[in-house]
């Protein structure tokens, strides 16, 4: 007898490859980027599908397909996941103390730079009437 | 960035300038608010010196082990004294428009 196909497999890892991808679509977005629970979602979803199909195919194997190629698509799962929590909960987190930044009360450094038409700005110009707010960015877009 | 750029209205409102400041020269800033349809001023601090002034560097963690800024984000009068600071501990999480804008309210 043919045995039934196994879509629980393979939905699961589509959707754990897909928390990972879609990390790009999500960081454009404070609320989603902040703590990253739409791809933590996604990974949850795609592992819970994933353990479907693993009993699935492995309970009762006369009926499923799945046992080697589900194996391999949960450890790629769980590799993505490992690696994702790795640079958000871990990588993302490393940044220096800038403990010599400018504090509140301390008069801003005065600098000179150009801007993207090319025109030289310093601080001052940008100071009146109320001031500016200056946003450093890690840039290379 | 985008969150700056559509609440922008608001800080010329209270006459406060907004200066994004990265490592990227001038061609790059400009092609990319030319993409992203900012108007604010983009700064390019190609050495990094101001940057370096500001401690806000971050060492090699740039492309090819580039120096390039870490977020940050500063509030200064109009007499040039710093009156707010942000200094994420996650590189994902930055200040969004509305805590600038009441602290520009709060500082008043």
């Amino acid at each position: 007898m043919k045995r039934k196909w196994n879509w629980a497999l393979w939905l699961g890892f589509v959707v754990a490859v897909g928390g990972l991808f879609s990390y790009q679509f999500f960081i454009q977005f404070p609320s989603t980027r902040d703590f990253p629970w739409a791809n933590l979602l996604l990974f949850g979803i795609g592992v819970a599908l994933l353990l479907v199909g693993l009993f699935r195919a492995f309970g009762r194997p006369q009926v499923y397909r799945g046992k080697i190629f589900g194996a391999i698509f949960a450890v790629i799962a769980v590799l993505l996941f490992a690696f994702f929590s790795y640079v958000t909960f871990y990588v993302l987190k490393q940044v220096p103390l800038s403990a010599q930044a400018p504090r509140v009360g301390e008069k801003a450094p005065e600098f000179t730079l150009s801007d993207q038409n090319g025109k030289q700005v310093a601080l001052s110009d940008l100071l009146s009437p109320k001031g500016a707010v200056l946003i450093f960015y890690r840039g290379f877009w | 960035m985008r969150s700056f750029q559509k609440r922008l209205s608001e800080f010329e409102k209270r006459g406060v300038h907004l200066a994004a400041i990265s490592v990227d020269p001038v061609e790059r800033t400009a092609s990319h608010c030319r993409k992203m349809g900012y108007t604010f001023t983009f700064l390019s601090d190609s050495d990094a010196a101001v940057i370096k002034r500001y401690d806000v560097l971050h060492r090699g963690a740039g492309p090819k082990s580039a120096d390039i800024a870490r977020p940050a984000e500063f509030y200064v009068d109009a007499g040039g004294t710093v009156r707010w600071v942000n200094l994420t501990e996650n590189i994902a999480v930055r200040a969004r428009p509305g805590q600038a804008l009441s602290a520009i309210d709060t500082a008043k």
